[in-house]
């Protein structure tokens, strides 16, 4: 008799609870991202594919002084310096060796001309290891740039890293 | 004569395709339905909202290689999938699916053939439909394919005994055998459009032909032929291409069949207000499927033991319990 009764509470109580988690579920948003059509928005401080800023009219920002590649911790970073016709000094030769990198954005703290930056890029998959030595024509900013997407970036590294009373 | 043949024809031709598209879209709602109930979005990619994903499938299917074991018994095994679907679409042949309608004149029956002794005739066609599964089961070289089919085997006959029986309290009540007759009866007038609905009569015996017809297609939570941590793929282990794909749509049609007979029998077939009655219909078969996806995402499945053991001491006590207290009703009130 009491095993009748807990058999009549079962399928009257306990199921149709079962029953409600799931339709609850099916009306729920899955939280599935479509990846490779949709993707995820990165957290402004992510440290993604690098990048080398630009001033507005267009002259690199980095003058090769080296103090990212004394600052990489895996050292990722070569660089051969050159001069322009102004006299001033560039980067004839940036390389990142990505398989070296960590990633660990050292290099944007060294940096005193504010010129390179981690971006947002995350995907950067290759077939072959020679392609991820990533040269300066890989990582400068194209220079009319059609939007800014690393502007808030570079207002926060600023506030963060470059005036005295934020690191204060 | 000749017209009579030449639309009994088209029906049948508009029943196999609808069955066969219903059974492709069946799939496909199981897919995205058990995929949205566990968070998930399901197929996605073929057309918008994954909606030519059956077609993929189809394609895929019809041209992999029919590949054929080693030491099958040939002839059983090309046999088995045939005896596997023909008889899920004969099941078609009984249901009413509308009411009688007129078209450029003519009158038109909604229903391909009504049987005198349709509900025996449905009975007889689920059984049938065990053949293909013993018969895949014993002619493959592979001991999960014989798991699979004798456990279904046993599985279906204990179940077939219940589901018989969940039919007869209609039978009963009702004085007819033919399911265009079962379908008139729960006609209604009133504002209470279900109210001769024979799930309102029979609400045991509604519960029993659920359980029972679920075991009886071999879903889950009694997909146990079938269960694939431990027999791989039950009794269609050895089969591929488009054999393999006539024992899914088999499975699929046998859903939609028991699914359509349940409508019939106890959710008052095409009855209902404002609609047309074939949409009445749809809506009930879909219903009735969404039932069972919504169950096979949330119930584990059942122990073998359990299995048997709920069929014998649960629902076939039930069952006879319905039968013989319908019957005792039906005699002292009717």
């Amino acid at each position: 008799m009491k095993d009748i009764l807990k058999a009549i509470g079962n399928v009257f109580i306990k199921m149709p609870q079962g029953f409600l988690v799931t339709l609850k579920y099916f009306f729920k948003k899955p939280v599935t991202l479509d990846y490779p059509r949709k993707k995820k928005p990165m957290v402004p401080r992510y440290r993604g594919k690098h990048y080398l800023e630009r001033y507005d009219d267009g002259t690199e920002r980095c003058v090769c002084c080296g103090l990212c590649a004394a600052a990489c911790p895996a050292d990722a970073i070569y660089m051969e310096p050159e001069e322009t016709e102004k006299g001033e000094r560039k980067a004839k030769v940036y390389e990142i060796n990505l398989l070296r990198c960590i990633f660990c954005g050292f290099c944007e703290e060294a940096c005193p001309e504010e010129a390179i930056f981690l971006g947002q890029e995350y995907e950067f998959s290759a077939d072959a290891r020679n392609k991820f030595l990533w040269t300066k024509q890989d990582m400068l900013v194209p220079h009319p740039r059609k939007d800014n997407p690393f502007k808030r970036i570079l207002r926060r590294v600023r506030k963060v890293y470059g005036t005295p009373e934020a690191t204060r | 004569m000749l017209e009579m043949i030449l639309i009994s024809s088209a029906k049948v031709i508009a029943v196999i395709l609808a069955v066969l598209t219903g059974c492709a879209y069946a799939t496909y709602m199981e897919r995205k339905v058990v995929a949205y109930m566990q968070h998930r979005i399901g197929p996605s990619y073929a057309g918008p909202y994954g909606l030519l994903q059956p077609l993929a499938d189809a394609v895929k299917l019809a041209f992999k290689e029919d590949i054929v074991p080693d030491g099958v018994e040939r002839i059983t095994y090309a046999i088995a999938p045939i005896a596997s679907f023909v008889p899920a679409m004969l099941i078609f042949a009984v249901v009413p699916f509308s009411s009688d309608f007129t078209f450029f004149g003519y009158d038109i029956p909604g229903v391909i053939s009504d049987l005198n002794i349709g509900v025996l005739y449905v009975l007889a066609m689920t059984s049938l439909g065990i053949y293909g599964i013993v018969l895949a089961g014993w002619s493959s070289p592979s001991k999960y394919s014989l798991m699979g089919g004798i456990r279904s085997s046993a599985q279906m006959i204990s179940y077939e005994i219940s589901y018989g029986l969940s039919i007869v309290g209609i039978l009963i009540i009702g004085n007819s055998l033919s399911l265009t007759d079962i379908v008139s009866q729960q006609a209604s007038e009133s504002w209470l459009f279900f109210g001769n609905w024979y799930i309102v009569k029979q609400p045991l015996g509604f519960l029993l032909y659920l359980v029972c017809a679920i075991a009886e297609t071999n879903r889950a939570p009694f997909d146990l032929p079938e269960a694939e941590s431990e027999l791989v793929g039950g009794y269609h282990t050895e089969y591929s291409s488009m054999r393999f794909s006539m024992f899914f749509i088999a499975e699929y049609a046998y859903m939609i069949g028991v699914a359509t007979v349940g409508t019939t029998l106890f959710l008052g077939g095409w009855n209902g207000p404002f609609l047309p009655p074939i949409v009445w219909f749809v809506i009930k078969v879909f219903m009735f499927m969404f039932f069972y996806i919504w169950l096979r995402a949330t119930f584990p499945r059942f122990r073998y033991d359990q299995l048997m053991q709920f069929g014998w001491k649960v629902l076939f006590p039930l069952a006879l319990l319905n039968t013989m207290g319908t019957a005792a009703w039906v005699v002292l009130f009717g």
